[in-house]
Protein backbone atom coordinates (compact mmCIF):
# COMPACT_ATOMS: atom_id res chain seq x y z
CA UNK A 1 0.00 0.00 0.00
CA UNK A 2 1.46 3.57 -1.21
CA UNK A 3 1.78 6.22 0.98
CA UNK A 4 1.43 10.06 0.78
CA UNK A 5 4.31 12.31 1.61
CA UNK A 6 4.91 15.87 1.79
CA UNK A 7 1.23 16.91 2.61
CA UNK A 8 -0.49 18.16 5.94
CA UNK A 9 -3.80 16.47 4.82
CA UNK A 10 -5.42 14.83 8.23
CA UNK A 11 -7.59 13.17 5.70
CA UNK A 12 -9.85 11.71 7.92
CA UNK A 13 -10.92 15.29 9.73
CA UNK A 14 -11.09 16.33 5.73
CA UNK A 15 -13.82 13.41 4.99
CA UNK A 16 -15.67 14.39 8.08
CA UNK A 17 -16.57 17.46 6.66
CA UNK A 18 -18.24 15.89 3.51
CA UNK A 19 -21.09 13.73 4.16
CA UNK A 20 -21.96 13.01 1.10
CA UNK A 21 -19.11 10.76 0.50
CA UNK A 22 -19.86 8.29 3.28
CA UNK A 23 -22.67 6.13 1.01
CA UNK A 24 -23.28 3.10 -1.11
CA UNK A 25 -24.24 3.29 -4.41
CA UNK A 26 -25.82 -0.33 -5.87
CA UNK A 27 -24.82 -1.56 -2.79
CA UNK A 28 -21.10 -0.79 -3.07
CA UNK A 29 -19.21 2.35 -0.60
CA UNK A 30 -19.33 5.29 -3.13
CA UNK A 31 -15.79 6.28 -4.87
CA UNK A 32 -16.07 9.63 -6.31
CA UNK A 33 -13.87 10.49 -8.76
CA UNK A 34 -15.81 12.78 -11.24
CA UNK A 35 -14.65 15.95 -9.72
CA UNK A 36 -13.99 17.77 -12.69
CA UNK A 37 -17.11 17.44 -12.82
CA UNK A 38 -18.39 19.05 -10.20
CA UNK A 39 -16.72 18.24 -6.51
CA UNK A 40 -18.96 18.07 -3.30
CA UNK A 41 -19.67 20.18 -0.93
CA UNK A 42 -18.28 20.48 3.35
CA UNK A 43 -20.89 20.48 5.63
CA UNK A 44 -20.19 24.55 6.38
CA UNK A 45 -21.08 25.32 2.80
CA UNK A 46 -24.27 23.30 3.49
CA UNK A 47 -24.68 24.97 6.69
CA UNK A 48 -24.05 28.32 5.10
CA UNK A 49 -26.93 28.07 2.83
CA UNK A 50 -29.24 27.12 5.84
CA UNK A 51 -28.51 29.39 7.82
CA UNK A 52 -29.04 32.15 5.41
CA UNK A 53 -32.53 30.78 4.38
CA UNK A 54 -33.05 30.08 8.14
CA UNK A 55 -32.16 33.56 9.40
CA UNK A 56 -31.01 36.27 7.23
CA UNK A 57 -32.68 35.83 3.78
CA UNK A 58 -33.80 39.25 2.04
CA UNK A 59 -32.77 40.61 -1.05
CA UNK A 60 -29.86 42.92 -1.26
CA UNK A 61 -28.41 46.43 -1.79
CA UNK A 62 -32.18 47.74 -1.85
CA UNK A 63 -34.07 47.09 1.47
CA UNK A 64 -33.39 49.07 4.29
CA UNK A 65 -34.22 46.71 6.77
CA UNK A 66 -32.13 44.80 9.08
CA UNK A 67 -32.38 40.94 6.94
CA UNK A 68 -31.30 42.73 3.99
CA UNK A 69 -28.58 44.42 5.58
CA UNK A 70 -27.43 41.14 6.88
CA UNK A 71 -27.81 39.53 3.46
CA UNK A 72 -26.20 42.12 1.84
CA UNK A 73 -23.11 42.80 3.83
CA UNK A 74 -22.53 38.58 4.03
CA UNK A 75 -22.99 38.95 -0.19
CA UNK A 76 -19.99 41.51 -0.01
CA UNK A 77 -17.98 39.96 2.35
CA UNK A 78 -17.58 36.94 -0.16
CA UNK A 79 -16.74 39.47 -3.24
CA UNK A 80 -13.90 40.58 -0.70
CA UNK A 81 -13.21 37.13 -0.04
CA UNK A 82 -12.53 36.53 -3.43
CA UNK A 83 -10.37 39.06 -3.98
CA UNK A 84 -8.18 38.33 -1.31
CA UNK A 85 -8.45 34.57 -3.09
CA UNK A 86 -7.33 35.80 -6.67
CA UNK A 87 -5.33 38.69 -5.20
CA UNK A 88 -7.31 40.96 -7.61
CA UNK A 89 -6.52 45.02 -7.14
CA UNK A 90 -10.17 45.28 -5.53
CA UNK A 91 -13.50 43.90 -4.96
CA UNK A 92 -14.80 45.93 -7.48
CA UNK A 93 -13.50 43.56 -10.25
CA UNK A 94 -15.04 40.59 -8.97
CA UNK A 95 -18.25 40.14 -10.97
CA UNK A 96 -21.00 37.08 -9.76
CA UNK A 97 -22.11 34.90 -12.81
CA UNK A 98 -23.82 31.47 -13.14
CA UNK A 99 -20.62 30.12 -14.21
CA UNK A 100 -17.73 29.89 -15.71
CA UNK A 101 -19.93 29.50 -18.73
CA UNK A 102 -21.54 32.71 -18.35
CA UNK A 103 -18.86 34.64 -17.22
CA UNK A 104 -16.55 33.91 -20.71
CA UNK A 105 -20.05 34.48 -22.74
CA UNK A 106 -20.43 37.86 -20.88
CA UNK A 107 -16.87 39.14 -22.29
CA UNK A 108 -17.28 37.61 -25.74
CA UNK A 109 -20.42 39.39 -26.05
CA UNK A 110 -19.60 42.86 -23.90
CA UNK A 111 -16.31 42.78 -24.75
CA UNK A 112 -16.04 41.63 -28.27
CA UNK A 113 -19.16 43.56 -29.59
CA UNK A 114 -17.15 46.61 -28.48
CA UNK A 115 -13.61 45.90 -28.97
CA UNK A 116 -14.16 43.20 -32.31
CA UNK A 117 -14.06 44.56 -35.72
CA UNK A 118 -13.57 42.90 -39.44
CA UNK A 119 -10.40 40.79 -39.90
CA UNK A 120 -9.76 40.92 -36.01
CA UNK A 121 -8.42 37.82 -34.61
CA UNK A 122 -9.21 35.92 -31.45
CA UNK A 123 -6.69 32.81 -30.46
CA UNK A 124 -8.10 30.02 -28.22
CA UNK A 125 -6.23 26.56 -27.63
CA UNK A 126 -6.89 22.92 -28.85
CA UNK A 127 -7.44 22.08 -25.33
CA UNK A 128 -10.70 24.20 -24.94
CA UNK A 129 -14.30 23.26 -22.79
CA UNK A 130 -17.01 23.96 -25.36
CA UNK A 131 -17.85 27.30 -23.08
CA UNK A 132 -14.20 28.97 -24.03
CA UNK A 133 -15.13 27.85 -28.28
CA UNK A 134 -18.51 28.51 -28.28
CA UNK A 135 -19.18 32.09 -27.32
CA UNK A 136 -16.02 32.97 -29.50
CA UNK A 137 -17.51 31.64 -32.38
CA UNK A 138 -20.42 33.56 -31.87
CA UNK A 139 -19.21 36.60 -31.38
CA UNK A 140 -15.88 36.51 -34.17
CA UNK A 141 -19.11 35.61 -36.57
CA UNK A 142 -21.15 38.49 -35.77
CA UNK A 143 -17.98 40.85 -35.96
CA UNK A 144 -16.44 38.94 -38.64
CA UNK A 145 -13.54 38.17 -36.95
CA UNK A 146 -11.39 35.19 -37.08
CA UNK A 147 -10.89 32.55 -34.67
CA UNK A 148 -7.18 30.77 -34.37
CA UNK A 149 -6.24 27.47 -32.50
CA UNK A 150 -3.13 27.28 -30.88
CA UNK A 151 -2.13 23.52 -31.54
CA UNK A 152 -0.78 20.88 -29.04
CA UNK A 153 1.59 17.82 -29.22
CA UNK A 154 0.82 14.54 -28.76
CA UNK A 155 1.38 14.80 -24.81
CA UNK A 156 -1.67 17.29 -24.83
CA UNK A 157 0.64 20.40 -24.36
CA UNK A 158 0.18 23.51 -26.19
CA UNK A 159 3.22 23.84 -28.74
CA UNK A 160 4.47 27.87 -27.93
CA UNK A 161 6.53 28.09 -30.83
CA UNK A 162 3.41 27.88 -32.58
CA UNK A 163 1.61 30.61 -30.37
CA UNK A 164 4.36 32.68 -31.67
CA UNK A 165 3.69 32.48 -34.87
CA UNK A 166 -0.12 32.66 -34.50
CA UNK A 167 -0.03 35.61 -32.45
CA UNK A 168 0.13 39.36 -34.52
CA UNK A 169 -1.30 43.03 -34.49
CA UNK A 170 -4.09 41.40 -35.96
CA UNK A 171 -4.65 39.37 -32.86
CA UNK A 172 -6.86 41.05 -30.41
CA UNK A 173 -7.92 38.15 -27.61
CA UNK A 174 -6.68 35.28 -26.66
CA UNK A 175 -8.45 32.74 -24.80
CA UNK A 176 -7.48 29.59 -22.72
CA UNK A 177 -7.44 27.91 -20.13
CA UNK A 178 -5.25 27.59 -17.09
CA UNK A 179 -5.63 23.48 -16.74
CA UNK A 180 -7.82 21.20 -19.07
CA UNK A 181 -10.74 19.05 -17.98
CA UNK A 182 -9.90 16.48 -20.19
CA UNK A 183 -6.39 16.01 -20.16
CA UNK A 184 -5.62 17.48 -16.60
CA UNK A 185 -3.01 19.78 -18.69
CA UNK A 186 -1.92 23.24 -16.85
CA UNK A 187 -1.16 25.17 -19.44
CA UNK A 188 2.07 27.98 -18.87
CA UNK A 189 -0.44 30.70 -19.28
CA UNK A 190 1.73 33.69 -17.22
CA UNK A 191 3.90 32.92 -20.39
CA UNK A 192 1.17 33.25 -23.00
CA UNK A 193 0.05 36.01 -21.41
CA UNK A 194 3.20 37.91 -21.62
CA UNK A 195 3.14 36.94 -25.19
CA UNK A 196 -0.06 38.03 -26.35
CA UNK A 197 0.44 41.76 -24.31
CA UNK A 198 3.90 42.19 -25.88
CA UNK A 199 1.53 41.69 -29.39
CA UNK A 200 -1.07 44.28 -28.06
CA UNK A 201 -3.99 41.65 -27.52
CA UNK A 202 -5.92 40.79 -24.22
CA UNK A 203 -6.13 37.43 -22.52
CA UNK A 204 -8.83 35.55 -20.99
CA UNK A 205 -8.34 32.66 -18.72
CA UNK A 206 -10.90 29.82 -18.29
CA UNK A 207 -9.65 29.47 -14.85
CA UNK A 208 -12.66 26.48 -14.01
CA UNK A 209 -10.03 23.52 -13.27
CA UNK A 210 -7.40 25.73 -11.69
CA UNK A 211 -9.28 27.38 -8.77
CA UNK A 212 -9.31 24.36 -6.37
CA UNK A 213 -5.67 23.20 -6.92
CA UNK A 214 -3.11 26.01 -8.14
CA UNK A 215 -2.39 29.60 -6.85
CA UNK A 216 -4.11 31.67 -8.96
CA UNK A 217 -2.23 35.18 -8.46
CA UNK A 218 -4.19 37.74 -11.61
CA UNK A 219 -2.34 39.99 -10.64
CA UNK A 220 1.37 38.54 -10.89
CA UNK A 221 -0.23 36.47 -14.35
CA UNK A 222 -1.25 40.05 -15.53
CA UNK A 223 -4.15 37.95 -16.96
CA UNK A 224 -7.23 40.84 -18.22
CA UNK A 225 -9.94 38.42 -17.73
CA UNK A 226 -10.27 35.34 -15.59
CA UNK A 227 -13.41 33.05 -15.15
CA UNK A 228 -14.50 30.41 -13.19
CA UNK A 229 -17.20 28.28 -11.07
CA UNK A 230 -18.43 27.78 -7.56
CA UNK A 231 -19.22 24.29 -7.84
CA UNK A 232 -15.51 23.05 -8.74
CA UNK A 233 -14.31 24.27 -6.04
CA UNK A 234 -16.20 22.93 -3.00
CA UNK A 235 -18.85 25.88 -3.15
CA UNK A 236 -22.27 25.52 -4.51
CA UNK A 237 -23.98 24.98 -8.11
CA UNK A 238 -24.97 27.82 -10.75
CA UNK A 239 -22.45 30.27 -9.42
CA UNK A 240 -19.30 31.73 -11.19
CA UNK A 241 -16.92 34.67 -10.99
CA UNK A 242 -15.76 37.31 -13.97
CA UNK A 243 -12.52 38.89 -12.81
CA UNK A 244 -11.25 41.86 -15.36
CA UNK A 245 -9.41 44.88 -14.93
CA UNK A 246 -10.89 48.16 -14.00
CA UNK A 247 -9.79 49.68 -17.07
CA UNK A 248 -11.44 46.76 -19.19
CA UNK A 249 -14.49 46.37 -17.57
CA UNK A 250 -15.49 50.09 -17.59
CA UNK A 251 -14.95 50.45 -21.37
CA UNK A 252 -17.26 47.29 -21.50
CA UNK A 253 -21.14 47.54 -22.49
CA UNK A 254 -23.77 46.11 -19.89
CA UNK A 255 -24.48 42.40 -20.65
CA UNK A 256 -27.90 42.68 -19.78
CA UNK A 257 -30.66 44.68 -18.88
CA UNK A 258 -32.35 45.08 -15.58
CA UNK A 259 -32.80 46.28 -11.69
CA UNK A 260 -29.11 46.35 -10.14
CA UNK A 261 -26.80 47.40 -13.20
CA UNK A 262 -28.73 50.84 -13.38
CA UNK A 263 -28.41 54.19 -12.24
CA UNK A 264 -31.41 55.73 -13.10
CA UNK A 265 -33.88 55.15 -15.72
CA UNK A 266 -35.80 57.45 -17.50
CA UNK A 267 -37.93 56.09 -21.00
CA UNK A 268 -35.60 58.36 -22.98
CA UNK A 269 -32.09 57.46 -21.17
CA UNK A 270 -30.53 55.16 -18.86
CA UNK A 271 -27.60 55.61 -16.59
CA UNK A 272 -25.54 52.46 -15.95
CA UNK A 273 -24.13 51.34 -12.56
CA UNK A 274 -20.45 51.42 -11.56
CA UNK A 275 -18.53 48.12 -11.70
CA UNK A 276 -19.42 45.39 -11.14
CA UNK A 277 -23.49 45.97 -10.52
CA UNK A 278 -23.14 47.04 -14.02
CA UNK A 279 -22.75 43.73 -14.87
CA UNK A 280 -25.12 41.79 -12.46
CA UNK A 281 -28.48 42.94 -13.56
CA UNK A 282 -31.31 41.34 -11.39
CA UNK A 283 -31.46 39.54 -8.20
CA UNK A 284 -27.97 37.21 -7.82
CA UNK A 285 -27.74 34.03 -6.20
CA UNK A 286 -27.79 35.65 -2.89
CA UNK A 287 -27.53 32.53 -0.69
CA UNK A 288 -24.94 30.74 -3.14
CA UNK A 289 -22.56 33.51 -3.13
CA UNK A 290 -22.66 33.70 0.68
CA UNK A 291 -22.55 30.10 1.45
CA UNK A 292 -19.51 30.64 -1.37
CA UNK A 293 -17.34 32.21 1.31
CA UNK A 294 -17.09 28.68 3.38
CA UNK A 295 -15.94 26.87 0.03
CA UNK A 296 -12.88 29.13 -0.18
CA UNK A 297 -12.47 29.17 3.50
CA UNK A 298 -12.08 25.86 3.02
CA UNK A 299 -9.68 25.61 0.38
CA UNK A 300 -7.73 28.85 2.60
CA UNK A 301 -7.23 26.47 5.63
CA UNK A 302 -6.09 23.18 4.23
CA UNK A 303 -3.43 25.63 1.79
CA UNK A 304 -3.57 25.56 -1.63
CA UNK A 305 0.30 24.17 -1.59
CA UNK A 306 -0.89 20.90 0.75
CA UNK A 307 -3.80 20.21 -1.44
CA UNK A 308 -1.75 19.96 -4.51
CA UNK A 309 0.98 18.08 -2.89
CA UNK A 310 -1.87 15.49 -1.77
CA UNK A 311 -3.34 15.48 -5.24
CA UNK A 312 -0.49 15.07 -6.88
CA UNK A 313 0.53 12.01 -5.02
CA UNK A 314 -2.97 10.76 -6.21
CA UNK A 315 -2.31 11.54 -9.24
CA UNK A 316 1.03 10.26 -9.36
CA UNK A 317 -0.19 6.83 -7.50
CA UNK A 318 -3.27 6.48 -10.03
CA UNK A 319 -0.85 7.01 -13.16
CA UNK A 320 1.59 4.39 -12.24
CA UNK A 321 -1.08 2.00 -11.48
CA UNK A 322 -2.84 2.40 -14.61
CA UNK A 323 -0.03 1.92 -16.53
CA UNK A 324 0.31 -1.64 -14.99
CA UNK A 325 -2.34 -2.59 -17.54
CA UNK A 326 -1.35 -3.75 -20.26
CA UNK A 327 -5.27 -2.37 -22.44
CA UNK A 328 -4.71 1.04 -20.95
CA UNK A 329 -4.18 3.49 -22.99
CA UNK A 330 -3.26 7.47 -21.05
CA UNK A 331 -4.87 10.19 -23.54
CA UNK A 332 -2.74 12.95 -22.02
CA UNK A 333 0.76 13.09 -20.41
CA UNK A 334 1.94 16.42 -20.01
CA UNK A 335 4.55 17.10 -17.83
CA UNK A 336 2.62 19.52 -15.59
CA UNK A 337 -1.28 18.22 -14.60
CA UNK A 338 -3.72 18.87 -12.25
CA UNK A 339 -5.54 15.64 -10.83
CA UNK A 340 -7.69 14.42 -13.64
CA UNK A 341 -6.62 11.13 -15.35
CA UNK A 342 -8.13 10.60 -18.56
CA UNK A 343 -7.73 6.65 -20.56
CA UNK A 344 -9.26 4.29 -23.04
CA UNK A 345 -9.10 0.87 -22.64
CA UNK A 346 -8.63 -1.48 -25.77
CA UNK A 347 -11.57 -3.24 -27.18
CA UNK A 348 -13.91 -1.62 -24.41
CA UNK A 349 -16.15 1.64 -25.09
CA UNK A 350 -16.08 3.69 -22.56
CA UNK A 351 -19.67 4.14 -21.85
CA UNK A 352 -19.70 0.23 -20.71
CA UNK A 353 -16.63 0.91 -18.42
CA UNK A 354 -18.52 3.81 -16.82
CA UNK A 355 -21.59 1.67 -16.10
CA UNK A 356 -19.51 -1.23 -14.66
CA UNK A 357 -17.45 0.96 -12.69
CA UNK A 358 -20.82 2.38 -11.83
CA UNK A 359 -21.98 -1.37 -10.61
CA UNK A 360 -18.55 -1.36 -8.41
CA UNK A 361 -19.85 2.39 -6.81
CA UNK A 362 -17.01 4.21 -8.53
CA UNK A 363 -18.23 7.31 -10.26
CA UNK A 364 -15.81 8.39 -12.70
CA UNK A 365 -17.03 10.39 -16.17
CA UNK A 366 -17.37 9.17 -19.89
CA UNK A 367 -17.86 10.83 -23.11
CA UNK A 368 -16.38 14.00 -24.59
CA UNK A 369 -16.38 15.98 -21.69
CA UNK A 370 -17.63 18.95 -24.05
CA UNK A 371 -14.01 18.96 -25.67
CA UNK A 372 -15.05 17.37 -28.67
CA UNK A 373 -12.44 18.97 -30.85
CA UNK A 374 -9.94 17.78 -28.30
CA UNK A 375 -11.23 14.12 -28.73
CA UNK A 376 -10.80 14.78 -32.75
CA UNK A 377 -7.22 15.82 -32.09
CA UNK A 378 -6.37 12.17 -30.47
CA UNK A 379 -9.29 10.79 -33.09
CA UNK A 380 -11.10 8.93 -30.22
CA UNK A 381 -14.47 9.67 -29.63
CA UNK A 382 -14.30 10.11 -26.01
CA UNK A 383 -12.50 9.08 -22.69
CA UNK A 384 -12.90 7.36 -19.11
CA UNK A 385 -11.56 10.13 -17.37
CA UNK A 386 -11.19 9.76 -13.47
CA UNK A 387 -10.23 13.16 -11.29
CA UNK A 388 -9.77 13.49 -7.74
CA UNK A 389 -10.83 16.45 -5.33
CA UNK A 390 -8.28 16.69 -1.27
CA UNK A 391 -10.72 14.20 -0.05
CA UNK A 392 -10.19 11.55 -2.45
CA UNK A 393 -8.12 8.42 -1.01
CA UNK A 394 -5.01 5.73 -2.31
CA UNK A 395 -7.47 3.22 -0.80
CA UNK A 396 -10.01 4.72 -3.33
CA UNK A 397 -7.10 4.69 -6.24
CA UNK A 398 -6.33 1.03 -5.20
CA UNK A 399 -10.42 0.09 -5.29
CA UNK A 400 -10.79 2.41 -8.55
CA UNK A 401 -7.89 -0.17 -9.74
CA UNK A 402 -9.06 -3.58 -9.30
CA UNK A 403 -12.68 -2.81 -10.56
CA UNK A 404 -11.06 -2.22 -13.76
CA UNK A 405 -8.61 -4.55 -13.78
CA UNK A 406 -11.94 -7.11 -13.30
CA UNK A 407 -14.32 -5.35 -15.80
CA UNK A 408 -11.29 -5.67 -18.26
CA UNK A 409 -11.35 -9.58 -17.24
CA UNK A 410 -15.31 -9.61 -17.70
CA UNK A 411 -14.89 -8.56 -21.37
CA UNK A 412 -12.12 -10.87 -21.97
CA UNK A 413 -13.61 -13.98 -20.98
CA UNK B 1 -46.49 -16.44 -33.89
CA UNK B 2 -47.22 -18.14 -30.97
CA UNK B 3 -46.39 -15.33 -28.08
CA UNK B 4 -47.21 -11.79 -28.19
CA UNK B 5 -45.87 -8.83 -27.60
CA UNK B 6 -47.41 -9.06 -24.00
CA UNK B 7 -46.22 -12.76 -23.13
CA UNK B 8 -42.34 -11.29 -24.12
CA UNK B 9 -42.59 -8.07 -21.59
CA UNK B 10 -43.86 -10.27 -19.07
CA UNK B 11 -40.95 -13.21 -19.51
CA UNK B 12 -37.99 -10.27 -19.92
CA UNK B 13 -39.79 -9.16 -16.65
CA UNK B 14 -39.42 -12.61 -14.88
CA UNK B 15 -35.96 -13.19 -16.20
CA UNK B 16 -34.79 -10.07 -14.70
CA UNK B 17 -36.69 -10.36 -10.74
CA UNK B 18 -34.28 -13.45 -10.87
CA UNK B 19 -31.57 -10.69 -11.46
CA UNK B 20 -32.98 -9.23 -7.40
CA UNK B 21 -31.73 -5.71 -8.54
CA UNK B 22 -28.33 -6.19 -8.29
CA UNK B 23 -26.40 -3.87 -10.80
CA UNK B 24 -23.63 -5.97 -11.47
CA UNK B 25 -25.70 -9.10 -12.52
CA UNK B 26 -28.17 -7.38 -14.36
CA UNK B 27 -25.19 -5.33 -16.07
CA UNK B 28 -23.99 -8.80 -16.98
CA UNK B 29 -27.14 -10.30 -17.91
CA UNK B 30 -27.40 -7.68 -20.22
CA UNK B 31 -24.30 -7.82 -22.10
CA UNK B 32 -25.17 -11.80 -22.54
CA UNK B 33 -28.23 -10.78 -24.54
CA UNK B 34 -26.39 -8.31 -26.24
CA UNK B 35 -23.78 -11.26 -27.61
CA UNK B 36 -27.18 -13.58 -28.41
CA UNK B 37 -27.90 -10.46 -31.10
CA UNK B 38 -28.05 -11.60 -34.86
CA UNK B 39 -25.24 -9.68 -36.15
CA UNK B 40 -26.63 -6.67 -38.52
CA UNK B 41 -25.06 -6.61 -41.97
CA UNK B 42 -22.00 -3.45 -42.52
CA UNK B 43 -23.74 -2.50 -45.05
CA UNK B 44 -27.05 -1.51 -42.93
CA UNK B 45 -25.04 0.64 -40.85
CA UNK B 46 -25.24 3.66 -42.53
CA UNK B 47 -25.38 7.31 -41.01
CA UNK B 48 -29.18 6.94 -41.66
CA UNK B 49 -29.86 4.47 -40.15
CA UNK B 50 -28.40 5.77 -36.78
CA UNK B 51 -30.79 6.32 -33.81
CA UNK B 52 -30.61 9.57 -32.42
CA UNK B 53 -30.13 10.55 -28.70
CA UNK B 54 -27.91 7.55 -27.77
CA UNK B 55 -24.56 8.57 -25.76
CA UNK B 56 -23.60 5.42 -27.38
CA UNK B 57 -24.55 4.88 -31.40
CA UNK B 58 -27.10 2.32 -32.26
CA UNK B 59 -27.99 1.47 -35.38
CA UNK B 60 -31.61 0.72 -36.67
CA UNK B 61 -33.05 -0.81 -39.88
CA UNK B 62 -36.54 -2.49 -40.34
CA UNK B 63 -37.68 -4.28 -43.73
CA UNK B 64 -41.25 -5.45 -44.22
CA UNK B 65 -41.66 -9.37 -46.27
CA UNK B 66 -45.26 -10.40 -46.27
CA UNK B 67 -46.62 -8.18 -43.95
CA UNK B 68 -43.91 -8.93 -41.14
CA UNK B 69 -41.24 -6.92 -40.10
CA UNK B 70 -37.98 -7.69 -39.31
CA UNK B 71 -35.96 -5.40 -37.83
CA UNK B 72 -31.80 -5.29 -37.60
CA UNK B 73 -29.93 -3.63 -35.20
CA UNK B 74 -26.18 -3.21 -33.42
CA UNK B 75 -24.59 -1.12 -31.48
CA UNK B 76 -21.26 -0.26 -30.36
CA UNK B 77 -21.24 -0.63 -26.89
CA UNK B 78 -21.92 -4.56 -25.26
CA UNK B 79 -24.63 -2.77 -22.53
CA UNK B 80 -26.45 -1.14 -25.64
CA UNK B 81 -26.42 -3.53 -27.27
CA UNK B 82 -27.84 -6.00 -24.91
CA UNK B 83 -31.00 -3.37 -24.27
CA UNK B 84 -31.21 -3.35 -27.96
CA UNK B 85 -31.54 -6.90 -28.10
CA UNK B 86 -34.28 -6.77 -25.35
CA UNK B 87 -36.54 -4.64 -27.86
CA UNK B 88 -35.62 -6.54 -30.96
CA UNK B 89 -36.71 -9.83 -29.09
CA UNK B 90 -40.51 -7.82 -28.62
CA UNK B 91 -40.44 -6.77 -32.08
CA UNK B 92 -39.09 -8.58 -34.76
CA UNK B 93 -41.50 -10.74 -36.69
CA UNK B 94 -44.26 -8.30 -36.15
CA UNK B 95 -46.96 -7.34 -38.36
CA UNK B 96 -46.88 -2.80 -38.76
CA UNK B 97 -50.23 -2.94 -37.05
CA UNK B 98 -48.71 -4.90 -33.64
CA UNK B 99 -45.74 -2.05 -33.48
CA UNK B 100 -48.15 0.55 -33.96
CA UNK B 101 -49.85 -0.71 -30.72
CA UNK B 102 -47.34 -1.64 -29.17
CA UNK B 103 -46.63 -0.07 -25.36
CA UNK B 104 -43.53 -1.17 -23.64
CA UNK B 105 -44.39 -1.11 -20.23
CA UNK B 106 -41.32 -3.70 -19.15
CA UNK B 107 -38.68 -0.74 -19.08
CA UNK B 108 -40.32 0.34 -16.03
CA UNK B 109 -41.02 -2.94 -14.78
CA UNK B 110 -37.74 -4.13 -14.97
CA UNK B 111 -36.32 -0.77 -13.29
CA UNK B 112 -34.19 -0.40 -16.65
CA UNK B 113 -34.73 3.51 -16.33
CA UNK B 114 -33.21 3.38 -12.71
CA UNK B 115 -30.42 1.62 -14.14
CA UNK B 116 -29.78 3.07 -17.26
CA UNK B 117 -30.30 6.51 -16.23
CA UNK B 118 -32.13 9.40 -18.12
CA UNK B 119 -29.73 10.22 -20.67
CA UNK B 120 -28.95 6.86 -22.33
CA UNK B 121 -32.74 6.07 -21.67
CA UNK B 122 -33.42 8.58 -23.96
CA UNK B 123 -31.24 6.49 -26.32
CA UNK B 124 -33.73 3.82 -25.88
CA UNK B 125 -36.54 6.15 -26.38
CA UNK B 126 -35.33 7.46 -29.83
CA UNK B 127 -35.36 3.84 -30.28
CA UNK B 128 -38.41 2.64 -29.38
CA UNK B 129 -40.12 6.23 -31.70
CA UNK B 130 -37.74 5.04 -34.38
CA UNK B 131 -39.32 1.27 -33.79
CA UNK B 132 -42.98 2.48 -34.17
CA UNK B 133 -42.00 4.73 -36.84
CA UNK B 134 -41.17 2.04 -39.19
CA UNK B 135 -44.74 0.01 -37.70
CA UNK B 136 -46.54 3.20 -39.16
CA UNK B 137 -44.60 3.75 -41.88
CA UNK B 138 -45.23 0.01 -43.08
CA UNK B 139 -48.82 0.12 -42.27
CA UNK B 140 -49.09 1.78 -45.04
CA UNK B 141 -48.10 -0.82 -47.25
CA UNK B 142 -49.78 -3.20 -45.77
C1 LIG C 1 -12.24 24.00 -18.35
C2 LIG C 1 -13.70 24.28 -18.17
N1 LIG C 1 -14.22 25.40 -18.69
C3 LIG C 1 -15.52 25.70 -18.53
C4 LIG C 1 -16.38 24.88 -17.86
C5 LIG C 1 -17.82 25.26 -17.73
O1 LIG C 1 -18.14 25.53 -16.41
P1 LIG C 1 -19.66 25.81 -16.01
O2 LIG C 1 -20.43 24.66 -16.55
O3 LIG C 1 -19.63 25.84 -14.51
O4 LIG C 1 -20.06 27.10 -16.62
C6 LIG C 1 -15.88 23.70 -17.31
C7 LIG C 1 -16.77 22.76 -16.59
O5 LIG C 1 -17.32 21.81 -17.07
C8 LIG C 1 -14.52 23.39 -17.47
O6 LIG C 1 -14.01 22.27 -16.96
Amino acid sequence: MATLEKHKIDIDKVRAEFPILDQKVNGKQLVYFDNAATNQKPQRVIDALVHHYQTDNANIHRGIHTLAERSTTAFEETRKVIQVFINANEAEEIIFTKGTSESINLVASSWGRKFLNTGDEVIISALEHHSNIVPWQMICEERGAVLKVMPINEKGEIILEKVDELLSEKTKMVALNHASNSLGTINPVKEIIKKAHAAGAKVLIDGAQATSHLPVDVQDLDADFYAFSAHKMYGPTGLGVLYGKRILLEKMPPYQGGGEMIKEVSFEKTTYNDIPYKFEAGTPDIANVIAFKEAIHFINELGKANIAAYEDGLLTYATARLKEIDSVRLIGEAANKVGVISFEVEGIHHFDLGMWMDAKGVAVRTGHHCTQPLMDFYCIEGTVRASFSVYNTLEEVDIFISALKSIIERFNK
Amino acid sequence: MSSTVKDIQDEIIEEFSMLDSDMEMTISYIMELGEQLPEMDESLKTEQNIVKGCQSKVWLNATLNDGIIDFQADSNTAITKGLVSLLIRIVSGRSPQEIVDIDFYFIDKIGLNRFIGTQRSNGLGAMMKQIKLYGLAFSTLV
